[in-house]
């Protein structure tokens, strides 16, 4: 500590860094073992065994990270030593979670009352993160440069879009339609990748823009107000997400392209009358939504009134549920395979697993939880910092701004803040896209941390040196 | 499994889920609190350990405002007078720093740039910065359109940069620190 101590630091960039790798692979060592102990003591607490498939479960993990790690060393060996420890700790805990529902005799019970056969979720889990380590090494491999993106400005632009309303043409599950089903292998949600291909968007066209958002402006008490046609933009992604909102009923998505866009505008402008517009322009375009739209308001319901459904017995009592799992976790929780949180039943280890965090590990896990994902938007937001180039600055900025908002935003639902909505825990859910897409997002993090923290090449020959030779007679 | 047992490992479980989270800060303990202020000449001693976590404290609260390296650190960088930074002072990149380690900067609005201005005023590939045999540091302009200004001067050929002179390309103003 005492060379790190009084390395100079300044507050910008991490001055003549080390790799930090070793760093790294401690960390990822201490990672993989939390979940492992987690995993032991499911099975201690619910059979007063080992459970069986620990080893296999370990080594999985283990391997998953060892991978990712490799691949760090050798294609950015200067990136961020967080990251990677930080969302395996997070994967490694989700599926150990899901895995603890799945030993659930009342979710097994539930499922097949409801005509479904009960399926383990846990191993499809796994089988997911392996996907998602595979893209994560992709993208070190092949993304040599996050500049590179930037030529692919537009034609993010379509393919978000494309992204983005496919959703509509497919049947919603459960009210909201934020899947694309292709039928016999299952369903994708692209709104998780989307969040990716915008934020790259929303950095190339302001990183180009800027300027006239931020300069050409009238000011008026204390606020920079824009000049009318500015508020272009901003107006057509404010459209853009009420009709996600009112099309697909998911509040969830909505909410983050829209404060993503926001964030990013005020980082690129440094105008804070941007943030105001943004937050009035949320606020009333949600209050009218869940006014007029019929699934929103059943959300709105729920979440204002979520114990009417003991009294009325109608509507879901998912929510209210979820505020008893972390009413009776308490402070320290019930530990781990001792709560009830499958009680919330449907959805429990997707939507709603951080209920189950909230019982079983108490107010202390949660909170540390949360600052697992709090260092992880600040690595994010400390590369965009670092980072040399404006682009690299704002797609850094855009991505940790989604993935904040989407912790932001599911966390707020699980708990009583805000309506519930349609997203997932990032890592720790059960689901596919999710775990695939935020991997990916690691990945570029780390990409863009990597170049920033690079130290520049090394000294080019001087052009003038040896150019004049004294010839000795 | 008995009631003991079960409690000890909850506990414990949470106890290494903090350790894991307090570990990851003091990793990044350096971003977290900002510019240690030190003071000229003082050591690194067991006894000083103290007075400095507070004045780290302290300079969280408020912006860094200026840094003042320990004598040991100076030495590494060459010359007493020798500047170890490039410092960004003005512009969209205020804020950032280089180390300058020997290399050649280059700044423009090239991609590849070392520093990417965005800047309506600067070239592609406006100017770069390099030191040279004595390990002075040069400044010299490659054929921008707009120029490149040491202090009030446009250059014309490569010059050597003063510390903390200000070297000015359209509206980013960029100065060497020690």
């Amino acid at each position: 500590m005492s060379s790190a101590t009084t390395t100079a630091t300044t507050t910008i960039s991490t001055v003549g860094p080390p790799s930090r790798r070793n760093t790294e692979l401690a960390l990822l060592v201490f990672a993989v073992v939390i979940p492992c102990f987690a995993y032991a003591n499911v099975g201690l607490a619910l059979s007063d065994e080992m459970p069986s498939g620990m080893l296999g479960y370990g080594v999985g993990l283990g391997l998953l990270a060892g991978v990712g790690h490799l691949v760090v060393r050798k294609f950015a060996p200067y990136a961020d030593p967080l990251l990677l420890p930080l969302a395996t700790l997070l994967n490694g805990l989700g599926l150990v979670l899901i895995w603890r529902l799945d030993q659930s005799e009342r979710l097994a019970r539930t499922a097949k009352f409801q005509g479904f056969t009960f399926q383990a979720s846990a191993p499809n889990q796994l089988l997911f993160s392996a996907i998602a380590i595979a893209l994560f090494v992709a993208v070190l491999v092949f993304l040599k440069d996050h500049r590179i993106l930037q030529r692919y400005t537009y034609i993010s632009m379509v393919v978000a879009l494309i992204l983005l309303v496919a959703p509509i043409f497919f049947p919603g599950k459960n009210g909201a339609k934020i899947w694309i089903v292709i039928p016999g292998l299952g369903s994708i949600q692209p709104g998780e990748f989307a969040k990716i291909i915008l934020a790259v968007f929303f950095a190339g066209y302001l990183m180009v823009k800027r300027d006239a958002l931020a300069l050409a402006s009238r000011r008026f008490m204390g606020l920079y107000l824009p000049r009318g046609r500015d508020l272009g933009p901003i107006i057509v992604v404010w459209v853009l997400s009420l009709l996600i909102l009112v099309f697909e009923t998911d509040l969830g998505t909505s909410l983050l392209f829209f404060g993503m866009f926001v964030v990013m505008l005020y980082v690129a402008t440094e105008r804070t009358s941007w943030i105001v517009f943004g937050l009035l322009m949320s606020a009333g375009g949600a209050a009218v939504v869940g006014t007029f739209e019929p699934h929103v308001h059943v959300r709105v319901m729920a979440w204002l009134h979520p114990f009417d459904v003991f009294t009325t017995g109608q509507g879901t009592e998912q929510i209210a549920q979820s505020l008893f799992a972390f009413g009776s976790g308490g402070v320290f929780g019930t530990g781990w395979g001792q709560g009830h949180s499958d009680l919330i039943s449907f959805a429990a280890n997707s939507d709603f697993i951080f209920a189950t965090v909230g019982e079983e590990l108490g107010l202390a896990g949660t909170m540390a939880m949360l600052l697992v994902y709090g260092l992880i938007v600040e690595r994010g937001v400390r590369t965009a910092l670092a980072a040399r180039d404006p682009f690299g600055k704002l797609l850094a900025v855009g991505l940790s701004a989604a993935f904040a908002i989407q912790v932001f935003v599911v966390a707020g639902g699980v708990m009583g803040l805000i309506p519930m909505t349609g997203m997932t825990m990032p890592f720790l859910a059960q689901g596919g896209s999710s775990v695939i897409a935020n991997w990916a997002l690691i990945a570029i993090l780390m990409k863009i941390s990597d170049t920033a923290r690079r130290p520049a090449p090394a000294p080019a020959p001087s052009p003038d040196a040896e150019m004049t030779q004294v010839v000795r007679p | 499994m008995s009631e003991l047992t079960l409690t000890v490992m909850r506990l414990g479980f949470l106890a290494v889920l903090w350790l894991f989270v307090i570990v990851a800060v003091q990793v990044i303990r350096s971003d977290l609190f900002g510019t240690r202020v030190t003071q000229r000449g003082s050591r690194r001693g067991g006894q000083d350990r103290q007075p400095q976590r507070g004045a780290a404290a302290q300079t969280a609260a408020t912006p860094p405002q200026q840094r003042q390296q320990s004598g040991g650190r100076r030495a590494k960088g060459g010359g007493r007078g020798a500047p170890s930074k490039l410092v960004v002072s003005e512009g969209t990149l205020a804020g950032t720093t280089v180390a300058l380690q020997g290399q050649t900067i280059s700044l423009g609005r090239a991609h590849d740039s070392t520093i990417v201005l965005d800047d309506d005023y600067a070239s592609s590939r406006h100017a770069r910065i390099y030191p040279d045999r004595d390990g002075k540091w040069i400044v010299e302009d490659l054929g921008s359109t707009n120029g490149t200004y040491l202090d009030r001067t446009r250059l014309t050929t490569p010059t050597p940069i003063p510390l903390g002179a200000p070297i000015r390309i359209g509206k980013t103003v960029i100065e060497l620190r020690k």
